[in-house]
């Protein structure tokens, strides 16, 4: 449903993706793993084309998804609406919870008033955030722990329906306890959602995702089924990265 | 020989309390020798009475209306376009040639003498367009003045807003337009409401740029329509202390000015949090 071919990118003269091909399965977890500075978010943002937004940067190849290239005439509003995205940091709007969570539905016209109290409930739910704040809708976003904080950022995505979840590092910013019950509601929302996620944490690659890409210097060196990834690599390149001789 | 770190601190402490108190003094001595002198010439009949004798007796009531009158046209004129091409500059374009020159026009224009607008003021407005002396022609001159105030501080502000709740909004697929409106303007409202005060106060003190366009001549009645002449505040106690006609009703006047910026920027305030906290 989701497939990068032949993927090159330069930011200015700087070469950072050099002719990367992956193919992203439903309803399953891919992980992209590598050193810092290898490409990894880079290549994340050629999903959503939040490159575009970086001055200087240009995009050769091509990005199936449903078939259709989003570098060639696609709605960036269509796309970014179906392939969502989470950050690194948390970063809720210093809004209230219930206006984070409403922000999407309300931009895109999907929902208001009754509708629109039963969209952001329901988004809460799904990342179980409902049971914490569900009674203190009009709190500020900024004053909730960082890892609701985060909770919240995936509610503000669900809300907007999307089907494609694209998340960079999403626990860098966490404490342990906090990255187990994200890496927990990750394997929840497979069920309904195709995830990609961008993590330096190897460990936090090998418990929750389905396949794994490792990438080193512009260039994915290995792509496949995590469990093969992890346990018999075929590139040394892979091995060394994984059992923590490099990077 | 090296001073103790200890006697440099408390020199500073000295030395930055002794500057501050001095500033902060001034400030209230001019306001409360104003206020002193012009408090007992406050009385309702001066507030709400329409003058006589060129100022010499009865009130100031047509020339507050008038000053209202030509605040808000130019502040409803400025806000606008002076905004606007902040956000245009900030949202809507990247750095080249072109915004540099625009920021370039916005810092000299900065810098004019206003009565060099008021001179500009007269040549357009009032003659070739064919405004007169009027609230038209003051406002629209007061505005033009206003730009750069506006522009800079609302450029600040919008600039201040941090990157990552642009890049959230655009990944949640939201337009330029939407984010700039949902996220970008509630988060710089603070700046933006201050640029705006400030212009307000600079217009509301000036008086050679309206002494050319909106006119002198003291009214006898309150003015009605955009196209009447009118004195402001600032003008009319000018003419009063220059023409030693009554020093009472010049320092009233004063004293009225002063009180008006005061409830403008208090006003404003008080409205920018309480909208605010709609959004916090």
């Amino acid at each position: 449903m989701l497939e990068a071919r032949n993927v090159r990118l330069w930011y200015g003269d700087f070469n950072a993706l050099k002719g990367v091909s992956m193919k992203i399965q439903p309803r399953s977890i891919t992980a992209i793993i590598g050193p810092s500075g290898c490409g990894k978010s880079t290549m994340l943002r050629c999903f959503n084309r939040m490159n575009d937004l970086v001055e200087g940067c240009r995009v050769e190849g091509e990005v199936l998804f449903e078939g259709r290239n989003i570098y060639d005439h696609y709605d960036l509003t269509e796309l970014r609406k179906r392939v969502g995205m989470v950050f690194q940091r948390p970063n809720p709007f210093p809004l209230s919870v219930q206006e984070n969570v409403g922000y999407g539905p309300r931009i895109h016209g999907l929902a208001s008033g009754d509708g629109l109290r039963a969209a952001v409930k329901k988004a809460l739910q799904a990342t179980q955030l409902w049971n914490d704040v569900g009674d203190r809708l009009t709190a500020p976003a900024l004053s909730l722990s960082a890892e609701q904080q985060q909770r919240l950022c995936i509610s503000r995505l669900l809300a907007v329906a999307p089907d494609i979840l694209l998340m960079d590092e999403p626990c860098s910013a966490l404490d342990p306890m906090a990255t187990q019950n994200i890496e927990e509601l990750m394997l929840e929302l497979k069920r309904d959602y195709t995830i990609v996620i961008v993590t330096h944490n190897m460990q936090q690659a090998a418990r929750v995702s389905d396949f794994t890409g490792f990438m080193l210097l512009g260039e994915l060196v290995e792509f496949g089924e995590t469990q093969t990834i992890f346990t018999a690599p075929t590139d040394k390149r892979t091995e060394e990265y994984i059992t923590g001789r490099y990077g | 020989m090296r001073i103790p770190p200890k006697v440099v601190h408390y020199s500073v402490l000295t030395f930055l309390w002794a500057v501050t108190l001095g500033t902060v003094g001034t400030l209230c001595v001019i306001i409360g020798w104003v206020l002193v002198k012009g408090l007992p010439a406050i009385t309702p009949g001066f507030l709400f009475s329409a003058p006589e004798g060129a100022g010499r007796e009865g009130g100031i009531f047509p020339v507050i209306v008038g000053t209202l009158w030509v605040i808000l046209g130019a502040v409803l004129i400025a806000t606008p376009l002076g905004v606007g091409t902040s956000i245009f500059l900030v949202e809507y374009t990247r750095e080249n040639w072109v915004t540099r020159v625009i920021r370039f026009g916005a810092d000299c224009l900065a810098g004019i003498p206003s009565i060099i607008f008021g001179l500009f003021g007269y040549v357009f407005f009032v003659v070739a367009l064919g405004f007169r002396w009027s609230i038209l022609s003051g406002a629209l001159t007061l505005a033009l003045m206003s730009l750069p105030t506006i522009i800079r501080t609302s450029e600040v502000a919008l600039r201040a807003v941090p990157p990552q709740y642009r890049e959230v909004s655009y990944a949640l697929g939201a337009t330029r337009w939407q984010m700039v409106l949902r996220v970008v303007i509630p988060g710089s409202l603070p700046g933006i409401v201050t640029g705006i005060v400030l212009a307000m106060g600079r217009s509301m003190s000036e008086t050679a740029a309206v002494i050319f366009t909106a006119g002198t001549v003291l009214p006898d009645s309150v003015p009605t329509s955009p196209g009447d002449s009118v004195r402001t505040l600032a003008v009319h106690f000018y003419l009063l202390a220059v023409e030693g006609l009554s020093e009472k009703n010049a320092f009233g006047t004063a004293a009225i000015l002063v009180l008006s910026i005061l409830v403008i920027n208090v006003g404003a305030y008080t409205l920018m949090h309480r909208f605010l906290a709609r959004y916090r």
